[in-house]
């Protein structure tokens, strides 16, 4: 039944969809105040994603509202069996969606001050885990032959998942340093330029080592399966583009981090989680499937629903495409004593809407 | 003790995060309505009030958003079983509620709230009523999900495994509890949402400056409050009748009705009562109210929780099948009784309104002020009504709560997290509530209001 490998790529790709566009998310939230430096910088930086993240927080969402409907035993053996890990992903999550809209509620230092230290943290944090969660996924937990997890907290600590979600964090940083330099101007581009070009050579020997421990994990052999090492392609060529040209860098980053997600899919399927007690009890697409007609009809609204979606964020991508200058975010300059006619600093709106309205008025 | 820790944590987190969602759901309705009025009528009073409540809906629906996704994880963290055995059917409209409803909120909220300066007018409008939208849609998929639990519809059982199977998608969607309370929970919503903006407005009319500005938006929120309030009094009317139909144990315990009756009374008050009480004190009986709400007929039979009690252990097998018979007699008439209260104060400030005193009379000021923890208790009322009265079952006749728990967590790892869980939301909630207050007591912002009518309007930022 062909609904059953279509879940699992669908799956797959909204994981893909979530690390790609919440990574850059992550990647600012932990480096806005090294970036931004003083308060109107920090605040030029948050706002680079404001618009954004909270559409991009919901491919997490649906993802796990897709395993629990398309492969419920999948849902029900990784959520339990992670459960404090993801207790504090939870709590990550949660302190890190109210700083965004907190932080600046307030003009006490004291209150912006902590709330960026906690966006710091849990953008640390949330990728770190989920991080961790894939990589075991991968290499194998202590699962019964009832699918059920049989090992204690202590069990998800394995080197291999650790140093997934390390790299993930990695690639979240320079992913993020990319995405501010392209989103921003003046010293804020310089710096995230920077820093992006510093964390480039880490997160390429992250890439490296973990791309080599998932090859060896997974099927071993001498050579690398096309997506592995498209995936060390992919963070050489962020390494060597993040000098100039920020686009492209961008492009680079993006790969890299989509490349490394489907990495660990594809050498997962068909199993969806490894058992390390006994390869005979691990779960398979198979094995968790829900029921053909549950697949059917959930394929019939994710065709429709889904490019829908695809279609309006991309179209938020296009209305927020300016860039923005921590002088955004500066109290305007005394004022002259007449002030000019028409307002000089008014910001320049998106090229359609303002030939729309400019005509309108004429 | 595991069962009831992740019951406690799951009631904790579901009564906590339907405090933000009706109030988002109603307060984008009154936005949209605000910035409607802005658009045909170009007075700038309405475009300070649309971005007055829209940061109080702002502020609101980050805290609905995080409380959200812990729900989304619970169903896999603390009920294992049930989302193994159930998952085909209970995920699918969890799916198609991300899919359909949260992008659609959470994309669209980003645009009005930065799109200000950067999308025309109309466009901008249209971003508010689609925020609108999606935060009623995502209701409906969540509700219907919820209806499965209390009356099983569309499934097969498989012959080999005797699992339920989803055979019927659209029978979710036409389930007459799913129906009814969607209509219940929708207009909750607005109830609640209209209370927040009158409570809001009041106290500006009280102690602030704009008197004729905040007098527009206290007139708009009575206009949508009465009829709202009056609509969600007659759908409950009706759900008690769906309820008598699917769950009669659920209408028998809501009156502490332990033996059959008809016709059958509704007692205002009691003394005593609970599972073991079976011959509670009685106060101020209304005859043939019970009746008519459980069956719309006046000389109506309700069947006694003693009976169902038989018929259910012929039917299941051996076990106890009444759920908390006290928390189901208080939780109802709480809901009414409070219901009845803030209809009151409703029609008062409709009278006020037509004699044109409204925003002189302090005593009905200070009323409405105060009046708006009444629609969260209300609300949490009616849930426990719901909930608790599906107990001892998870899913109706399916599966009992207590075989839907994870094996795989631990009684200490329930602690934990409860604990946990009271002391973010706790904290958080707090935070919440004070930064509500303030801005609610803020003055309204100067706008720069423009000269020209097309000229834009600066964005908002962090
Ligand atoms: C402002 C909101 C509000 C108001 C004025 C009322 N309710 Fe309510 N009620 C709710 C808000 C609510 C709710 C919180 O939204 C519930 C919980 C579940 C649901 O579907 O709606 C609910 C559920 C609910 C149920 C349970 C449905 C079920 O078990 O599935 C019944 C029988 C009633 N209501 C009956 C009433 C009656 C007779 C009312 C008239 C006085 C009333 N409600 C006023
Ligand atoms: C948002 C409003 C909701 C509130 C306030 C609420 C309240 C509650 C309460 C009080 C309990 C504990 C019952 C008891 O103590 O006996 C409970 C349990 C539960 N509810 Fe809800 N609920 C809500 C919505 C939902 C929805 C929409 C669903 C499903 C989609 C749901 C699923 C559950 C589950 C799985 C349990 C645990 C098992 C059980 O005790 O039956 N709840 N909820
Ligand atoms: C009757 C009960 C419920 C209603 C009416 C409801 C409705 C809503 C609404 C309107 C939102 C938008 C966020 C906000 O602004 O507050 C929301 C958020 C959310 N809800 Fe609920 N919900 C209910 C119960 C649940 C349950 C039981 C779950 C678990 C599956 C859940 C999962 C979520 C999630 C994941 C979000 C975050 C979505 C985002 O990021 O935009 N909700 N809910």
């Amino acid at each position: 039944m062909a609904f059953v490998p279509f879940w699992f790529v669908l799956i797959a790709i909204l994981w893909t969809g979530f690390f790609v566009l919440e990574g850059f998310d992550m990647g600012v939230g932990m480096l806005h105040e090294i970036i931004g430096k003083d308060e109107a910088g920090k605040r030029a930086v948050i706002n680079t994603i404001g618009p954004l993240w909270d559409g991009n927080e919901v491919w997490l969402i649906v993802a796990g509202a897709s395993m629990f409907a398309a492969f419920p035993g999948w849902y029900a053996t990784l959520f339990s069996g992670f459960y404090l890990a993801l207790l504090l992903l939870l709590a990550a999550l949660i302190v890190r969606g109210v700083s965004f809209e907190y932080r600046g509620k307030s003009p006490a230092q004291r209150w912006r001050g902590n709330w960026s230290r906690l966006l710091v943290i849990a953008s640390l944090l949330a990728p770190l885990l989920i991080g961790v969660a894939l990589g075991d996924m991968l290499h194998g937990l202590p699962i019964g032959a009832d699918h059920e997890y049989t090992g204690s907290f202590w069990d998800l600590l394995q080197p291999y998942g650790i140093l997934t979600g390390v790299t993930l964090v990695a690639i979240c940083v320079l992913h993020g340093s990319t995405f501010v330099a392209l989103k921003t101007s003046g010293v804020l581009r310089d710096r995230a330029r920077r820093l992006a070009r510093r964390s480039a050579p880490v997160t390429g020997l992250l890439v490296i080592a973990f791309i080599a421990w998932t090859h060896v994990t997974a099927h071993g052999g001498a050579f690398l399966s096309p997506v592995e090492f498209l995936a060390i392609v992919a963070v050489l060529a962020a390494w060597a583009l993040v000098r100039g040209h920020e686009g492209w860098a961008f492009g680079a980053t993006t790969l890299t981090m989509a490349l490394c997600i489907i990495t660990i899919f594809v050498d997962l399927y068909p199993r969806v989680m490894v058992s390390s007690t006994n390869p005979a009890y691990s779960l398979t697409v198979h094995n968790t499937a829900s029921t053909p007609y549950s697949l059917k009809v959930m394929t019939v609204i994710a065709l429709v629903l889904l490019p829908v979606v695809l279609g309006y964020q991309a179209w938020t991508y296009h209305v927020f495409r300016r860039r923005i200058s921590d002088s955004d975010f500066r109290p305007p300059p005394p004022k002259p004593a007449t002030p000019p006619a028409g307002a000089a600093r008014r910001p320049r709106r998106a090229g359609l809407f303002a030939r729309a309205q400019r005509g309108s008025r004429g | 003790m595991r069962e009831d820790l992740a019951r406690w944590q799951f009631a904790f987190t579901s009564i906590n995060h339907f405090l933000f969602v009706p109030v988002t759901i109603g307060l984008a309705l009154l936005t949209a309505l605000l910035q409607t009025a802005w658009h045909r009528r170009q007075e700038p009073e309405y475009l300070r009030l649309t971005r007055f409540f829209g940061t109080l809906l702002v502020i609101n629906v980050a805290i609905g958003v995080v409380t959200g996704i812990v729900q989304e994880f619970e169903f896999g963290m603390n009920w294992s079983a049930y989302s193994r055995l159930v998952g085909n059917i209970f995920g699918a409209p969890l799916a198609m509620e991300g899919l359909a409803a949260f992008f659609l909120e959470s994309t669209f909220l980003g645009l009005w709230l930065f799109g200000w300066d950067k999308l025309s007018r109309r466009v901008h409008l249209a971003t508010i009523w689609l925020v609108a939208f999606g935060s009623a849609l995502s209701a409906a998929f969540i509700l219907a999900a919820n209806s499965w639990m209390q009356h099983p519809v569309g499934y097969i059982r498989n012959p080999k495994t005797h699992a339920p199977q989803l055979n019927d998608i659209w029978a979710l969607f036409t389930n007459p509890v799913f129906v009814w309370s969607y209509a219940k929970v929708i207009l909750a919503a607005i109830t609640t949402g209209a209370a927040v903006m009158l409570a809001v407005s009041a106290w500006q009319l009280r102690h602030g400056a704009h008197r004729e500005t905040f007098g527009r938006s206290a007139r708009l929120s009575l206009a949508i409050l009465v009829p709202a309030i009056l609509l969600a009094m007659s759908v409950g009317d009706e759900l008690g009748v769906i309820e008598a139909r699917y769950q009669p144990m659920k209408i028998a315990a809501a009156e502490a009705q332990w033996t059959t009756c008809q016709p059958c009374s509704f007692s205002l008050f009691q003394i005593g009562g609970g599972n073991d009480d079976h011959t509670p004190i009685q106060i101020l009986e209304i005859p043939h109210l019970l009746s008519l709400l459980a069956t719309n007929h006046w000389n109506g039979k309700v069947i006694g929780m003693s009976v169902l009690q038989h018929q259910y252990v012929a039917r299941y097998g051996p076990g106890y099948y009444v759920p908390n018979v006290f928390i189901q007699y208080w939780a109802m008439r709480v809901m009414a009784y409070l219901a009845i209260i803030v209809l009151f104060v409703g029609l008062w400030g409709l009278w006020l309104m037509r004699r044109r005193r409204l925003e002189r009379t302090r005593r009905f000021l200070w009323a409405a002020q105060w009046m708006v923890i009444l629609p969260f208790l209300i609300n949490t009322a009616g849930w426990l009504l719901t909930e608790s009265g599906r107990q001892p079952w998870i899913v109706q006749g399916i599966m009992l709560t207590k075989n839907g728990l994870s094996p795989s967590v631990s009684t200490p790892y329930l602690w934990i997290s409860v604990i946990g869980f009271f002391l973010l939301y706790g904290t958080l909630g707090t935070i919440d509530l004070i930064l509500m207050m303030r801005y609610a007591r803020k003055e309204l912002a100067d706008e720069p209001v423009p000269a020209g009518a097309d000229d834009p309007i600066p964005a908002v930022h962090y």
